[in-house]
């Protein structure tokens, strides 16, 4: 191996390494405000793709019919609930949100199809509308009935999940692959070592997105609310910061950048309802080498699985996931060392 | 009217009953003191009326029914809970966990002042704004955990422990902190293991044992009992 195709390898890698960045990213978020591992964050991703090839072939995406179902489902659990709970009054409430809103947006996007025809970046736009209100309705559905369980009991249900989305893909999208068209053509020079237009745009979004949610999270009255819901559950709570509005953010976040991660994708990769998975499994493995908590090593987590994936796929192509999955084992076993420490702290 | 009314309030914790059918009150502008020996159902109580512990019997909160209120609910009605272990939020500065204190009713145009407010209050919270709170003195984080209190606005606050740990001279500070919030029309609730400062501050007095609430009364009189004299005041 010369210096071009290492050069070559380590910017493909930084490249894919910087899309599970943003996938990541999103997972510890949600980690660090609800305890629950989200693996379909990569799902999220996957259909985004699958959204914007049918928006640029002039369909109206499978994504609309999986939020009215969604939304149908979460309206009825939420109903059920406030009925439960002697709070009747709150229903009106709760179909705007759950049942008006998330049809509103799909209307949108419906309504607008001349507007898009003409519009990558509508169509990119009108994609991550469609996509963001999925994780929060799952959220609602699935893991808001079971918020006191265990991390692994909701680790579980995110297995469990992960595969009836995987199920909804193929009945909302079907079996085809898509690839979306190229959003730049350039290519850059420096020297010896060329840089894909496509790849800079993954890895200036990665580095934009990164900046947004740390100033989002260090200038803003909302965002500290879910620093403090992550830190400290019950003290956020008396102070009359509501664990489900924080976590409903916190998807709603982590959606918008497996969103973009999904959008810079669908050029370079051809996408299927299920190639979710081994995105999601990636950047999962990027965000354990964060410990799940660190966004710092959570991002160079994730780097340097894009980076091994790509040396690893040069020297053989066949066992690149067997060596970046084995990776796991000793980084498991390290943080197990080091986290000893933060584990104890927690149980005051 | 009462501001909180207590009635017939019980907690356990699965078969173990922390708490058995107590009742209490607290007047709007009243200091009322619950004292107690260690066990004695004191946290549990506190806990229950914020809405963090399931409880059984009839709270009401300015005339209205708590039982359907989540905490955060009960916490945009005025009342405010400084727990036992104060749950600040560690690896955050000094500022936000205040900022966050304003969180129900921020206000981009008036939160500097009420910062000021808190500050001159607690000087040494000014001097450390930028640090995280998980790095402060003992001292210092029991003053961050009451002026976050403070920063919620409460009508009532509920204070578990205020001086828990601290130098006496800071025990003083604190306990003329607590009397002074009767000007800001701030009602209180007090639990203290220093019996004899939370009788002299306090207007009522109820002793918690076991459980169940043995004796109340008009806190001055309370301070001359030779019974609770020689059980809690340990007669100096
Ligand atoms: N989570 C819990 N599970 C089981 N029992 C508990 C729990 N928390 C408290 N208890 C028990 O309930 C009783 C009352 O505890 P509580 O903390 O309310 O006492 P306290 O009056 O606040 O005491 P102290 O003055 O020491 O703070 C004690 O016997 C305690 O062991
Ligand atoms: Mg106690």
């Amino acid at each position: 191996m010369d210096f071009d195709i290492a050069s070559i390898l380590a910017i493909d890698g930084l490249a894919s390494g910087a899309i599970y960045v943003l996938i990541a990213i999103g997972t510890v978020l949600i980690f660090t405000v609800t305890r629950v591992v989200f693996i379909p964050f990569g799902d999220i991703a996957a259909f985004t793709a699958l959204t914007l090839a049918a928006l640029e072939m002039g369909r109206l995406p499978g994504t609309a019919g999986l939020v009215v179902v969604l939304a149908g489902m979460a309206t009825l659990v939420e109903v059920v609930a406030l009925l439960r709970n002697g709070r009747a009054h709150e229903i009106p409430g709760a179909l705007l949100y759950y049942l008006a809103l998330p049809l509103a947006l799909v209307g949108v996007v419906w309504l607008s199809e001349p507007l898009y025809q003409s519009s990558m970046v509508l169509r990119i736009l009108f994609s991550l509308i469609l996509i963001l209100p999925i994780a929060p309705l799952l959220d609602r559905i699935v893991y808001r009935p079971i918020a006191d369980a265990s991390v692994l009991m909701l680790l579980i249900v995110s297995m469990a999940l992960h595969f009836a989305l995987v199920g909804l893909g193929l009945l909302f999208f079907g079996p085809e692959g898509v690839r979306t068209e190229p959003m730049t053509d350039a290519i850059f020079e420096f020297g010896s070592i060329m840089i894909t237009g496509q790849a800079a745009l993954i890895m200036f979004a990665a580095v934009l997105f990164s900046g947004l949610l740390y100033l989002f999270f260090d200038f803003t009255l909302i965002g500290k609310s879910l620093r403090a819901t992550a830190v400290n559950r019950s003290g956020a709570r008396l102070m009359g910061i509501r664990p489900e509005r924080s976590g409903t953010i916190a998807y709603i976040v982590g959606s918008l950048m497996a969103g973009v991660s999904g959008i810079l994708i669908a050029p370079v990769n051809t996408m299927f309802y299920d190639s979710g998975f081994l995105l999601g499994l990636r950047a999962f493995v990027g965000a354990i080498i964060g410990g799940l908590v660190s966004y710092p090593g959570t991002a160079i987590g994730s780097l340097f699985v894009g980076v091994l994936e790509s040396f690893a796929s040069f020297q053989s192509s066949a066992f690149k996931d067997v060596i970046v999955f084995s990776l796991l084992i000793p980084i498991l076993i390290w943080r197990s060392i080091v986290s000893v420490h933060t584990e104890e702290h927690d149980e005051e | 009217m009462p501001l909180l009314t207590i009635e017939d309030v019980s907690v356990s914790y699965g078969k173990v009953d922390a708490v058995r059918s107590v009742s209490l009150q607290v007047e709007e502008g009243q200091i009322v003191t619950v004292i107690g020996p260690n066990g004695a159902g004191k946290t549990t109580l506190m806990l229950a009326t914020i809405g963090l512990l399931r409880s059984f019997g009839r709270m009401t909160f300015m005339g209205e029914d708590l039982s359907r209120l989540s905490v955060e609910d009960r916490i945009e009605k005025g009342l405010c809970l400084v727990p036992e272990k104060r749950e600040l939020f560690a690896e955050m500065s000094v500022r936000d966990n205040l900022l966050l204190g304003a969180y129900t009713r921020y206000n981009r145009a008036t939160i500097n002042n009420e910062l000021e407010a808190v500050y001159e209050r607690f000087p040494r919270l000014k001097q450390r704004h930028k640090q995280d709170a998980g790095t402060l003195s003992g001292g210092e984080r029991q003053m961050l955990a009451l002026g976050r209190a403070l920063m919620t606005k409460p009508k009532l606050l509920v204070l578990d422990e205020p001086s828990l740990g601290l130098a006496p001279l800071i025990v003083r500070e604190i306990f003329h902190t607590v009397a002074s919030l009767r000007e800001l029309g701030v009602s209180v609730l007090l639990v203290e293991q220093n019996a004899r400062a939370a009788l002299e501050t306090a207007d009522v007095g109820y002793v918690l044992e076991t459980g169940e609430i043995v004796q109340s009364g008009e806190a001055s009189s309370l301070i001359h009992d030779p019974r609770l004299m020689a059980a809690y005041l340990g007669g100096h």
